[in-house]
């Protein structure tokens, strides 16, 4: 089976981030940046998969250069090949180019299965995985809490609004999991050190005939940014046994009883 | 320069119109537009159909095709919306951020090769089409206005806006539209579904919230949590992390993933303030934070933060209302 599984960087979600006041773009220089974690549920149930049935796992990202590192941590963790798509006219690319540009570099290859997060942590808008399948010509299995395969068609376990549903799904197809479908193993350090040596392809737009696609032709326009406002500070207490009473005072105040 | 139809795709709930359409409906009103129309999918779209039309929709666009519950959203709708879009015009589709909108307009951007913004809190339409979206955990505000192609697509997250019915009377004209379904999307079909209804009130219309994160430390404790929104007449939510570790099930979860809560006061309880979180929350009237580490960012959103264990606090609470209502 090969699957393909798209990572992205991000800003450490634990720092957070920036956008350039004139460009309105992210300060990407500010930023301590990592693989999306929510990509590492990915690539380990691509691993898995990959491992129970044989093929290979390819990691595909688009971004700066600085994104080899998450490239490279696919790579570490078990992803037999990478490739990375980069090009300036790519800066403040939208969801849909965005698409276009991994739909192009998936597509250079045979794929069973291409698997993502389910939007990232980031920008979380959630619409490259239906967008590629789309592009793709094959179903979006979204939203994925488990999912098994036979090598020839997978199910999976999806978030609903009201709880969940059983999905069969012939290959191949997009699927994009949730945090919480699997536990993302840590690369071993053999893993980084072979990573080195995997293969890692970098594409230009040129490469995947895509010329002129990207920021300018992008749909949309950051017109302003601002600082939200803020919430007023609120009493801190450390708690030495009157936390309970002061909730109770400030439900009665609230009015809920 | 007037703004063209504006149109809602709006979901089925439990053989409802979704709480999202009519809210979107809502705001659609007062844009201006020469026409707010919507459009809706599903088996029990005609009966639903009354309800957007209260809200303002003059014209609904159903198919109650078995292919949109058989098999996912995303394909059907978007087959079924493209020629649609193309026959009418619409200038602007708005979809609620849910699972479902998120996939239908994925898609349909791809088929219509036309921008989608996705997050909005807000949309203005003067002239040009804006949309209002928050990033880094609400920290700031971001204003993206659409470009000239049309039609113009952007999803909401749910509660940006109050869904009010139209004023004066509102008939809406029903028209039956085919269901068109590429053979491609009956490749992945839907074998078994499941609901969690919890006792109390719906979580997203409780007065009152208890949510749970891992500082719990026990899926067990959620117990402690369902006592107190017993007492309160309120709904218990998590965070994605207590989600994730499987401890509650994902219809419990508030934030970017999960749901959207204005509650009158949210009690969050052993959870740390991720921004994915704090966006599902920051809109409560009052926030109260119990948390060990006192520098947990929630405190930062806190109206009463208490620095300590919510599994000491807690039981005291429910000793304190369990003698108030004596």
């Amino acid at each position: 089976m090969n699957v393909v599984v798209c990572v992205k960087l991000v800003p450490d979600p634990n720092t957070p981030g920036q956008l350039d006041a004139s460009s309105h773009l992210l300060r990407r220089d500010l930023a301590r940046t990592v693989l999306d974690p929510g990509d590492e549920f990915g690539v380990e149930a691509g691993l898995r998969l990959v491992e129970a049935h044989g093929g290979e796992v390819r990691a595909v990202s688009m971004g700066p250069e600085r994104a080899l590192d998450a490239v490279r941590k696919a790579l570490a963790m078990g992803a037999a090949r990478g490739a990375l798509v980069s090009d300036e006219g790519l800066g403040g690319s939208d969801a849909l180019t965005t698409a276009k540009v991994l739909a192009a570099a998936i597509r250079r290859e045979p794929f069973d299965l291409v698997i993502t997060a389910t939007e990232s942590t980031d920008g979380y808008a959630g619409l490259v995985p239906p967008a590629l399948a789309e592009l793709l010509g094959v179903p979006a299995v979204t939203f994925a809490t488990g999912v098994t395969s036979d090598g020839t068609s997978l199910t999976a376990t999806r978030q609903t609004e009201s709880g969940s549903e059983t999905v069969v799904a012939a290959l191949p197809c997009v699927l994009s999991v949730t945090a919480g479908v699997n536990e993302p193993r840590y690369p071993s350090l053999r893993g980084i050190m072979g990573a080195k040596s995997k293969p890692l392809d970098r594409l230009t737009l040129a490469d995947l005939g895509l010329e002129g696609l990207g920021g300018a032709s992008a749909g949309q326009t950051v017109v302003s940014v601002a600082r939200a406002e803020e919430r007023a500070a609120g009493e801190i207490l450390s708690d030495e046994g009157e936390g309970a009473r002061r909730i109770v005072e400030l439900l009665v105040r609230a009015r809920v009883i | 320069m007037a703004l063209g139809p504006v149109w809602v795709f709006a979901e089925l709930s439990q053989g409802r119109a979704a709480t999202g359409a009519l809210e979107l409906l809502t705001r659609a009103r007062s844009l201006g537009a020469e026409a707010v129309e919507a459009v809706c999918f599903g088996p029990e779209a005609r009966d639903a159909a009354a309800d957007l039309g209260r809200h303002g929709a003059t014209t609904v666009y159903v198919s109650t095709d078995p292919a949109f519950t058989e098999l996912l959203a995303g394909g059907p709708g978007a087959d079924s919306l493209a020629p649609l879009v193309a026959a009418h015009q619409p200038e602007l589709v708005l979809f609620a951020g849910t699972h479902a909108g998120r996939d239908v307009a994925g898609r349909l951007a791809v088929k219509l090769d036309v921008p989608v913004i996705a997050n909005g809190l807000e949309i203005e339409a003067d002239g040009a089409i804006t949309v209002t979206t928050s990033i880094f955990g609400a920290s700031q505000v971001v204003r993206t206005e659409f470009g000239a192609r049309r039609p113009a697509l952007a999803l909401f997250r749910p509660k940006s806006f109050a869904a009010a019915p139209a004023p004066g009377e509102t008939a809406s004209r029903v028209v039956e539209v085919p269901a068109l379904v590429e053979e491609r999307h009956r490749r992945a079909r839907v074998v078994g579904r499941s609901s969690e209804v919890a006792a109390g009130p719906r979580l997203e219309d409780a007065a009152v919230v208890v949510s749970g994160g891992r500082g719990l430390q026990d899926p067990r404790n959620f117990e402690l949590l369902r006592e107190v929104a017993g007492l309160l007449h309120g709904a218990v939510g998590a965070s994605r992390a207590a989600v994730d570790a499987g401890w509650v099930p994902y219809a419990l979860q508030v934030g970017q993933t999960g749901k959207t809560v204005k509650p009158t006061v949210y009690i969050a309880c052993g959870i740390s303030g991720a921004m994915q979180h704090t966006v599902g929350m920051k809109g409560a009237q009052n926030i109260v934070a119990i948390n060990r580490d006192p520098h947990a960012p929630i405190f930062k959103l806190a109206d009463l933060g208490i620095v300590g264990d919510a599994l000491t606090v807690l039981p005291q609470l429910v000793e304190e209302l369990r003698s108030r209502a004596g």
